[in-house]
């Protein structure tokens, strides 16, 4: 085997805070060979980037090495001045960051941010600087180097963009590249390119790659070793094919089986069981509370008939000078009492703007929207108001989905209040009754939103969406902020709500994994048209556009992985 | 991070715990300059509530004036009647340091209520300019565009000479204090008005307030109980250093002639008498309301600074 070009050995890394000394890396130990890929997994403060930045010298200011060495082709890095860390940060070491679009100075263009690096490391003439530039950008499949070269950022898309940032971390011929999450940012079909991209450069240049990334399907993908990391610890450590198939750490098997599959349907989805209990909560006793729904008249809740949204583009005095971008285009659907209806798509394809426009967060500016036969685009106010506390959504980021100066009792309570559902003696109970079901304590009516995590949020979200007892829930990407093994409880809450409950739902969600999990039919969205509506099993296993097939190859393969 | 259920102790804290608890007073605690101002303003502003307890005479009541005290220097007795006075006397023989106890609660009061005024002032058009956009937010902001062309001490002087045209001689030194409050507020709105409105344009987008709008509230409920409380500490920040400049503004007003009156003196009013008998040797009738008014804004001033870093950690 050949030597390591770089080794931690024993890494703590500890922050010092009026609470007392934390230590979000401990005693972790890694070897990274040339031509390797090494995948950090793990989920969010586990203590992956941590590692990653001690290893560039990239710690933020409290945060320290307490203990431990890091070793890079035989010299030991951990120890060294400001300005040698600084020669080899950049130089020996290459760095790809989650976002492209904040790497790259907006100011400068690709030619310039390229030659300026490369002359930084390398003592090369100008010319010369510039002929291994256009030579970086065509490694990195970068169409058409030579215009590309005079070009700003924001004239490229979020795959180029991450592609040049590649290129940019290889400008000083690096050992070693460390890439944060560098896929996290980007639409499926692109992550696979960029994925592919590195490493084909691991295998031609012999660059060892940190690769870290909290997605199972990634590693699977792409890595031949693998640093299962959990609380700041490592908790296995191994070749990838090893780790998947046969994990030997308690953790490292309730992760992996926390994935959603792709091609089983199951009932619930399987927990990641270790560390963290599995939390109760007794729906039973909130469908016997809940107001009878009616069925609707014509057996389809919510009809969706030619919607169509147009943003302004550019602005301009006289409404015939004025540009419009069609983010939503005649989209039309039905979804049926009870069924869960998913919508996919990769990101600008107006999954969200549909989401919005029937939650009246948006005016429709074509098009039909009926809710149980009734028309909501030609509701009255006071019909709004009415049509409002029956549908109600969750959104994407519980940290700005929750108002964080307000007690999480009075956020809960805030429909009721609003709605006077109850009398003002029995809202304290009935939002006692609501965080039970949503699996919180007591104590947390008390509490402000910051003092809880991602997935407490999430839930916070959902207790107050079921407040009105509403009878259609909009779900937009509720679970892609979480970690997978929160979004396993956050998911099975949902299903089990509208088993329960009764309820109809739309489901938005660029993870079709776990959109067929949860789905009864799915629609495909792409560039603002729905382009197929399908029964979940029927998409999943004979998809009639050539597009949905693209997106159902990108899925991620976990073929090899058990269970 | 697991999802662990939250296992919190069943006792909440009480809002003092909370507030001992908070990283704000953590921050303040470990900063000596913070505490320096805190402390300095603090007596300052207490003495001038209670000056009735703490001033020796009374300056508003001629009877107890004695003419022959006049220029006394301080600590010193007085040649004709022996009378010592801790910061000496003025041309009429008023006590010095009650002069100053009693300007300084005019100069505090008409401080505090002038940001008052254009806090409430800034806060409501800030949140109509940001909330509802539109043909609102360019009128608002266009007027604020304007105001700002002219110094705002200009725009004072206008309101307040406006103001005392209108007013009928009878009332004018009642009105004064008033007229003052007034001018120097509209002068400065325009400031909380415009971090207010980007304030609210940056929380409108977030989903707390999709989530109110999803239940039904309208848009005053949401833009008073969701937006308002979110946006309240850079409205704070500046409200504390725009104190210190209201001091300032109230100062030179009364400097110029055009603020307090003399029958109801404050910092600024001291400051013009003073200046007078600066070179005829009376130095200390001009020093020390200087003085109290250089401590006074820059103990305000430094909170305030210490305020905008503590509550944003980026500007450091």
């Amino acid at each position: 085997m050949t030597e390591p070009v770089l080794s931690i050995r024993d890494l703590t890394v500890e922050i010092p805070t009026r609470h007392g000394l934390f230590k979000p890396v401990q005693n972790v130990t890694y070897d990274i060979r040339p031509g390797e890929i090494r995948g950090v997994v793990g989920e969010s403060g586990a203590g992956k980037s941590m590692t990653g930045n001690a290893v560039i010298g990239l710690l933020d200011d409290p945060a320290r090495i307490a203990s431990g060495e890091i070793w890079l082709k035989g010299r030991r890095i951990d120890n060294l001045g400001v300005e040698e860390q600084r020669a080899i940060r950049g130089g020996e070491i290459g760095m790809i960051f989650q976002d492209p679009l904040t790497s790259l100075n907006p100011l400068f263009t690709i030619g310039e941010q390229l030659v300026e690096t490369i002359q930084l490391h390398l003592k090369v003439s100008g010319k010369e600087a510039k002929e291994r530039a256009l030579a970086l950008l065509d490694r990195v499949s970068i169409p058409d180097p030579k215009t590309r070269f005079d070009q700003y950022p924001h004239q490229f898309s979020g795959g180029m963009r991450q592609r040049v940032v590649i290129a940019l971390a290889l400008c000083s011929e690096p050992s070693v590249i460390v890439a944060d999450e560098p896929t996290t940012a980007l639409d499926v079909s692109i992550q696979a390119q960029v994925l592919d991209l590195i490493k084909e450069l691991a295998r031609e240049t012999q660059v060892g790659v940190i690769l870290v990334t909290h997605d199972m399907g990634v590693i699977a993908d792409t890595t031949e070793q693998v640093t299962v990391m959990y609380n700041g610890q490592v908790v296995e450590n191994g070749s990838t094919d090893q780790v998947l198939s046969a994990p030997k750490h308690e953790y490292t098997k309730s992760l992996i089986a926390a994935v959603p599959r792709p091609q089983v349907k199951l009932h619930r989805f399987p927990q990641v069981s270790y560390g963290g209990r599995e939390t109760t909560f007794k729906i039973e006793d909130l469908a016997r509370n809940w107001a009878k729904t009616e069925p609707s008249k014509s057996g389809k809740l919510l009809e969706v008939e030619g919607i169509t949204k147009k943003f302004l583009e550019k602005s301009a005095i006289l409404p015939s000078w004025r540009t419009y971008f069609t983010a939503v285009d005649e989209v039309t659907f039905d979804i049926k009492d009870g069924e869960v209806f998913g919508l996919v798509g990769e990101s600008g394809s107006g999954k969200s703007t549909v989401a919005r426009m029937i939650g009246t967060l948006l005016d429709v500016d074509g098009g039909r929207i009926r809710f149980d036969g009734e028309e909501v685009t030609a509701m009255t106010p006071a019909q709004i108001a009415g049509y409002r506390r029956q549908i109600q959504m969750i959104f994407q980021d519980p940290f700005s989905s929750l108002n964080p100066r307000m007690k999480v009792e009075s956020i809960v309570a805030e429909p009721l209040r609003h709605h006077k559902l109850l009398p003002v003696d029995q809202i304290s109970g009935r939002v006692q009754e609501l965080l039970d079901r949503v699996g919180l304590t007591r104590a947390a009516a008390a509490k402000y939103p910051h003092e809880f995590s991602g997935g407490q949020r999430q839930r916070i979200s959902i207790a107050r969406a079921l407040a009105t007892q509403p009878r259609f829930l909009i779900c937009d990407e509720p679970t892609s902020a979480l970690d997978v093994s929160i979004q396993a409880q956050i998911l099975n809450i949902l299903k089990d709500l509208q088993e329960h409950l009764g309820l109809t739902m739309l489901f938005i969600s660029h993870d079709l994994p776990v959109v067929r999990q949860m789905c009864d039919r799915v629609g495909v969205m792409k560039q603002g048209q729905l382009i197929e509506v399908q029964e979940t099993e029927t998409l999943f296993a004979d998809p009639r556009q050539d597009y949905t097939k693209k997106l159902l190859e990108l899925m991620p393969r976990l073929a090899q992985l058990s269970g | 991070m697991t999802d662990r259920p939250i296992v919190a102790p069943e006792v909440v804290p009480s809002r003092m715990r909370r507030a001992l608890d908070s990283d704000l007073f953590y921050a303040f605690k470990r900063s000596p300059v913070a505490i320096v101002s805190a402390v300095v303003a603090a007596i300052l502003i207490l003495s001038a509530v209670f000056a009735p307890l703490i001033a020796p005479t009374n300056p508003f009541d001629p009877s107890s004036l004695n003419l022959m005290n006049g220029f006394t220097p301080p600590m010193a007795p007085n040649a004709f009647t022996g009378d010592t006075f801790l910061l000496g006397t003025d041309d009429q023989g008023r006590d010095v340091f009650s002069t100053i106890l009693y300007g300084m609660r005019i100069s505090l009061f008409v401080g505090f209520a002038a940001v008052l005024f254009a806090v409430v002032l800034g806060i409501f058009l800030g949140l109509l300019a940001g909330y509802f956009g539109g043909w609102a937010d360019s009128f608002i902001m266009r007027a604020a565009d304007v105001q700002l062309t002219f110094p705002s001490i200009l725009v004072a002087m206008l309101i307040f000479g406006i103001a005392k045209g209108i007013t009928p001689v009878e009332n004018r030194d009642q009105m004064a204090i008033w007229v003052l409050i007034l001018a120097i507020g509209l002068s400065d709105w325009v400031q909380f008005a415009r971090v207010v409105r980007g304030a609210t344009l940056v929380e409108k987008g977030k989903d707390y307030v999709s989530a109110a709008r999803l239940i039904g509230r309208r848009p005053y409920a949401i833009m008073l109980r969701h937006i308002l409380p979110n946006i309240l500490s850079p409205v704070l920040v500046i409200a504390t250093i725009s104190l210190a400049l209201a001091i300032i503004a109230e100062a030179t007003l009364s400097f110029l002639g055009v603020g307090a009156p003399a029958t109801q003196p404050s910092l600024g009013t001291l400051i013009r008498v003073g200046q007078g008998f600066l070179f005829s040797g009376e130095w200390w009738i001009l020093f020390f309301p200087a003085c109290t008014l250089l401590a006074l804004a820059l103990s305000v001033n430094m909170l305030g600074d210490w305020l905008r870093d503590a509550l944003n950690p980026r500007l450091k």
